[in-house]
């Protein structure tokens, strides 16, 4: 009846029972909170019906800094693991600590990076093509919907069975179903495949957005450069998340039906799981990173108030990377004896990229040279993100030699070394990202003095916590080891590490602190300039904060580069626009049901119980069916509604 | 007014609609180039079984690739049909295509059920898994196109011929034309050169 | 504090840090800086070139971020000129600069893709000595077919003699790894992978397995010891006359998970044991071509 499903499945170790705890404590508080408050209703309605991306992506932010919280306990009990554990077990055993750094990074590449990029997409997007919506509303609720499913199926992994103890990627054999007969492999699967999933739609989605949705008089030349980052981004996701889908299809298929496709025995082939995984895998790295260059472009030429440097570069230079990660998936197993012309070949390709990195780089820099540059909160997290990305990219074009691989693969180095790229390249950016566009949302800026603090915090933990892991790496400490000898003299530095991480999560604390300050503060820290509190130079800053639900109530022109910036600067008087009716999407409730179906299905696979599964698939189905043979779709707001609304920001004189 | 506003709105989202649905194909193309590569990796991988010669039936499987020729030009039909507005004719076409897809798709389950019951599943050998998760998928698909095809005739019996259920049909169109191609190279890969390997 | 204090605290403290890892860094001797082989020491120089190549970049990118961020901050109303962003010259300059050091890295990775292949033996007068690795859960096997005895978890070696290593897995994948000798390779079911290395220096070193393999990841680790070619061979004599057999059911036992503390040394093997270990994950089929066409079968 209930497949593997039994009482045994509940946690008993102390630290997973205390982790079970916390997450059921955590969904009870919620949820009593709501019924206490009777806001099921207002949740319901405004929320998680809702198809307004700037909804759905301050939801994606809101889960992803849950997650951000979660993956950095795994990694607080990962230091401290290692900074214990010399010459002794330390205080987690090794099945538990394997679990744990499995996690770690699953959910901070899944659902804290993808989250925050797809939140602040969602958030920035529309406004910067001057456009109302996304091409597929509903897709994107969906998309969003089957990221939570599986956010949902990760977490119940803590207080219903266990996790993976296969590292993030999983790599059979030791994935497959000999070495790892329990249900931690196959949650890692379905937790991937339905974020996966929504990664996929949502990877469509906003591409078609991009080409077709732009305000028309933007050429595609005159984009902003996040908006070309993030097109570059989705085209990557549309070619590889597919591959992802499959191969993890394929390893469940293993799993479930007795397949052999990665299996050692029966012809499998277990390399080209590692083939299959990191064609995905290593575009999947550039997928995150460039939508924050784009973020760093706005970012530079605002606070410097001067225009992008080399903006055509900056285009190839996307562009280049974007063909160019395809090319390089190899570099990851160099150590697989694929031959010297092979690896020749891939490790000439991976330090190709260093090139429009690097040319990034310097433009960035040219950007600030003879400009007014205020060193802003996002700023900060701007010098962070050159000194230490620099820095990865450096020990990366090492990396890149097989050579030097040889000698360096799998090592504390190579962990080093994308976290340098990870954290001082995608989560700085992103950090920049949403305190630069903080404001627009909510009305208010961020508190200044606190925000730079959070930043200095987070660089000087981050340089404290992985600088020892490079000399660690240099000394022969692979990754993931649950202990090792006392003789080896590396505590030290792992005690180091320690430390610089609980620099990070102080920064984090004061990242919280940050926002609850802001908020309480929130009638000082208000932006009064009607929108547009940093001089911004694209077309999110031309409409009020926080935007209306419809974003603009007339489409805005937008011919050339930062051609808010130029209208501002024209200082010609705007003439009166005329309103018309516009079309938005109606909430509903489709996206919301047909990933709870498939959370039920993917549950019910993992633990065996058919018939569960069944109804699951089934009712997802039909949902869907439903939704897309029903015509009431869209509704209309008058142009006489548009007035009102635009009244109550003030903005009424704008128009005829 | 606001319905009228509305169409007017529907009709300008359709280029949208198709750009976006021929990006779903080109995502689906990779789907479909992935299971090609794991078949071309594993296509002898026989573990010591039967491989591709010894267990395809050339001329069945030649009968099927015809049927699905043939439904994807009555599904041409129908959209042609639809763009000369004769609704009966659609509907006739629609139900031909339908059955024309449910012909293909009970030959291949009874061939994997033959396979199956000679005892060649799928956990025999990494070539056998290869082997059905390509067709299969190829398979899901043609249930899905088929689903699609029963609730959009069910449709336009009801509401006739709309901006939304003819921009379904396109669709339905292109995804159909789609899995005519998928199958034309599973046709020459798995089965004609399989055949003669 | 003033605000200037702040900024420099702000800037200092990161780069103290950097320094002081840098220092305690080196005094630890990293066994990858420090290296006892041939090979090792080859990967070493390489690595050392590549650094000090890309400081070419690194450093002016460090000098231009510091000069500008003090030179045009909004404050100090230096030379403005918002509308100037774009520069043929300049971004020939930075396109052309990186190209350059790329292209000599790529000829540098061509190079040395080659004649650091692991596959390739060492060009050496001296007899090469045979070494079969394998990777148990969570253990390491080593059988020397000349000398007909095996070891678990230790790996003697005659210094200055090529070791010529075949390298499978009876268990998850792994990586073997002498951060000393050699850079890694990958040890994978029914597939013989090569390393070849070479030690310089008497001593011990220590080997690791670098990919996890499963719960008794961390203590699947194994000693290497270069000796004088006599000590090695007087070892070996020792070892082979002490009553320890290892035949296919003692194997058996051995390959089940589990972790040992002290090494073991086997008196003879199985004939033709790491053949059969392979064999065990090839399909029955006898002309059946089941490996990667790079991948040596054995």
């Amino acid at each position: 009846m209930f497949g593997r499903l039994s009482l045994d499945a509940l946690p008993t170790e102390l630290v997973t029972i205390g982790g079970a705890l916390t997450m059921i404590g955590g969904a009870c508080t919620i949820i009593i909170a709501l019924t206490y408050f009777k806001k099921w209703g207002w949740l319901w309605k405004n929320w998680l019906t809702s198809q307004d991306p700037k909804k759905i992506g301050t939801m994606y932010i809101i889960l992803s800094i849950v997650m951000l919280l979660r993956g950095a306990g795994d990694a607080l009990m990962i230091r401290a693991q290692q900074a214990i554990a010399s010459g002794n077990s330390g205080f987690l055993s090794s099945d538990t600590f394997q679990q744990v750094f499995s996690a770690h990074g699953t959910i901070m590449i899944f659902f804290v990076a993808m989250g925050l990029m797809f939140g602040i997409i969602n958030l920035v997007l529309p406004l910067q093509l001057g456009t109302r919506d996304v091409a597929f509303p509903f897709l994107n609720s969906l998309s969003f919907w089957l990221f939570v499913a599986g956010f949902i199926l990760i977490n119940t992994s803590l207080v219903i069975g266990e996790f993976s103890t296969a590292g993030w990627l999983a790599y059979p054999p030791l994935s497959g179903l000999e070495y790892s007969p329990g249900v931690g492999v196959d949650y890692w699967i379905w937790a991937l495949q339905l974020s996966g999933l929504g990664s996929l739609i949502s990877g469509i989605n906003f591409f078609v957005t991009i080409i077709k949705m732009r305000a028309p008089s933007m050429k595609l030349m005159d984009m902003p450069i996040f908006a070309w980052s993030v097109l570059g981004a989705m085209a990557l996701v549309m070619a590889v998340f597919p591959i992802l889908t499959v191969t993890l299809a394929l390893l469940s298929l293993d799993r479930l039906m007795g397949m052999h496709f990665f299996t050692s025995t029966h012809g499998g082939n277990p390399m080209m799981y590692i083939n299959l995984i990191w064609a995905w895998g290593h575009p999947e790295v550039y997928i995150l990173v460039l939508p924050a260059f784009g973020i760093y472009s706005e970012i530079v030429a605002t606070f410097s108030k001067k225009k992008l440097f080399g903006y055509k570069s900056m285009v190839w230079a996307i562009m280049s990377i974007t063909i160019l990660s395809f090319l390089v998936w190899l570099h990851h197993f160099f150590t697989m004896g694929g031959g010297a012309n092979v690896n020749a070949f891939f490790g000439i390709m991976t330090m190709v990229i260093a090139i429009p990195t690097g040319v990034k780089v310097f433009n960035w820099l040219f950007t600030m040279f003879r400009g007014r540059i205020s060193f802003t909160s996002p700023m900060i997290w701007f010098l962070g993100f050159i000194t230490t990305f620099t820095i990865g990219g450096m020990t990366g074009v090492l990396l890149a030699v097989p050579a030097i691989d040889f000698q360096v693969h799998n090592s504390l180095f190579l962990v080093a070394h994308f976290h340098n790229m990870i954290i001082g390249g995608v989560v700085f950016g992103y950090m920049a990202g949403l305190t630069y566009w903080f404001p627009k949302f909510t009305g208010f800026k961020l508190h200044e003095g606190l925000g730079k603090l959070a930043a200095w915090l987070w660089i000087t933990g981050f340089v404290t916590a992985f600088g020892p892991l490079y000399v660690l790496g240099l000394m022969g400490a692979t990754r993931r080891l649950d202990h090792y000898d006392a003789s080896l003299g590396w505590q030290w530095l792992f005690i180091v590490a320690a430390f610089g991480l609980l620099m990070i999560l102080s920064g984090v604390a004061t990242q919280i602190l940050q926002l609850a300050y802001s908020i309480y503060r929130r009638k000082q820290l208000v932006d009064t300039t009607g929108g547009d509190p940093w001089d911004g130079r694209t077309l999110e800053w031309a409409t009020a904060s926080p935007p209306p639900h419809y974003n603009f109530a007339v489409i805005p022109e937008a011919s050339g580069i930062d051609s808010f910036w130029a209208q501002k600067q024209s200082k010609k008087k705007a003439k009166k626009l005329k309103l018309e009716p516009i079309v938005m999407p109606k909430n509903t409730g489709a996206g919301i049901i047909i990933a709870g179906f498939s959370f039920v299905m993917s549950f019910a696979l993992i633990w065996h119980i058919w018939w569960l599964a069944i109804i699951g698939f089934v009712g997802a189905i039909i949902t869907l069916i439903t939704h897309l043979t029903n015509d009431d779709h869209e509704y209309v707001i008058s142009p006489l509604e548009l007035k009102r609304e635009e009244a109550k920001a003030g903005r009424e004189g704008l128009y005829l | 007014m606001t319905d009228t506003v509305i169409a007017k709105h529907q009709l300008e989202s359709q280029g949208k609609n198709n750009f976006g649905f021929w990006i779903y194909i080109m995502t689906d193309c990779v789907l479909f180039a992935t299971l090609f590569a794991t078949y071309a990796v594993l296509n002898r991988a026989t573990a010591g079984g039967p491989g591709a010669k010894e267990l395809f039936s050339l001329p069945f499987v030649l009968a099927e690739t015809m049927i699905l020729l043939t439904s994807s030009f009555t599904c041409g039909l129908a959209v042609l049909s639809a763009k000369n507005g004769n609704k009966k004719q659609l509907l006739y076409w629609l139900v031909i295509t339908f059955l024309l897809g449910l012909a293909f798709i009970s030959m291949e389950i009874y061939e994997f059920n033959q396979l199956i019951y000679e005892g060649h599943n799928w956990t025999k050998s990494a070539f056998l898994s290869a082997y059905f998760v390509l067709v299969g998928t190829h398979g899901l698909h043609i249930i899905t196109g088929l689903t699609w095809i029963a609730v959009l005739t069910k449709k336009i019996t009801k509401s006739g011929l709309t901006t939304k259920t003819s921009g379904s049909l396109a669709m339905l169109g292109i995804f159909w034309h789609f899995l005519d191609i998928v199958w034309i190279f599973i046709f020459s890969f798995v089965y004609l050169i399989g055949a003669s390997l | 504090m003033s605000k200037k204090i702040l900024t420099v605290l702000a800037i200092l403290i990161p780069l103290s840090i950097v320094a002081g890892l840098i220092i305690y860094g080196a005094k630890l001797q990293p066994a990858i800086l420090v290296p006892s082989g041939e090979i090792a020491r080859r990967q070493y120089e390489i690595l050392r070139f590549a650094f000090w190549l890309s400081m070419i970049v690194i450093i002016p990118v460090f000098g231009l971020l510091i000069f500008i961020s003090l030179r045009y901050r909004a404050s100090k109303k230096a030379k403005y000129t918002p509308d100037w962003a774009h520069n043929n010259q300049l971004e020939a300059v930075w396109w052309g600069i990186p190209i350059v050091i790329i292209l000599i890295l790529s000829i540098i990775t061509w190079r040395t893709s080659h004649t650091l292949d692991p596959y390739k033996p060492l060009d050496k007068a001296t007899r090469p000595l045979e070494v079969q690795v394998v990777s148990l859960q969570w253990k390491w096997l080593f059988i020397y077919p000349e000398q007909n005895i095996a070891t678990i978890n230790y790996l003697k070696i005659p210094k200055d003699t090529p070791i010529n290593l075949k390298i499978t897995s009876d268990a998850p994948m792994n990586s073997f790894w002498i951060p000393k000798l050699a850079g890694q390779i990958y040890t994978m079911n029914g597939m013989s992978t090569k390393l070849h290395i070479i030690a310089n220096e008497y001593g011990d070193f220590e080997g690791y397995s670098a990919n996890i393999s499963g719960e008794g990841f961390a203590d699947m680790k194994f000693l290497v010891n270069s000796s004088s070619p006599e000590q090695f061979e007087s070892w070996a004599n020792v070892t082979r006359y002490q009553d320890n057999f290892l035949s296919l059911d003692r194997y058996k036992l051995l390959s089940q998970p589990s972790t040992i503390e002290e090494p073991e040394y086997f008196s003879g093997f199985q004939p033709g044991l790491y053949n059969t270990i392979i064999e065990k994950y090839m399909p029955m089929y006898p002309n059946q071509n089941r490996s990667h066409h790079q991948m040596e079968s054995y």
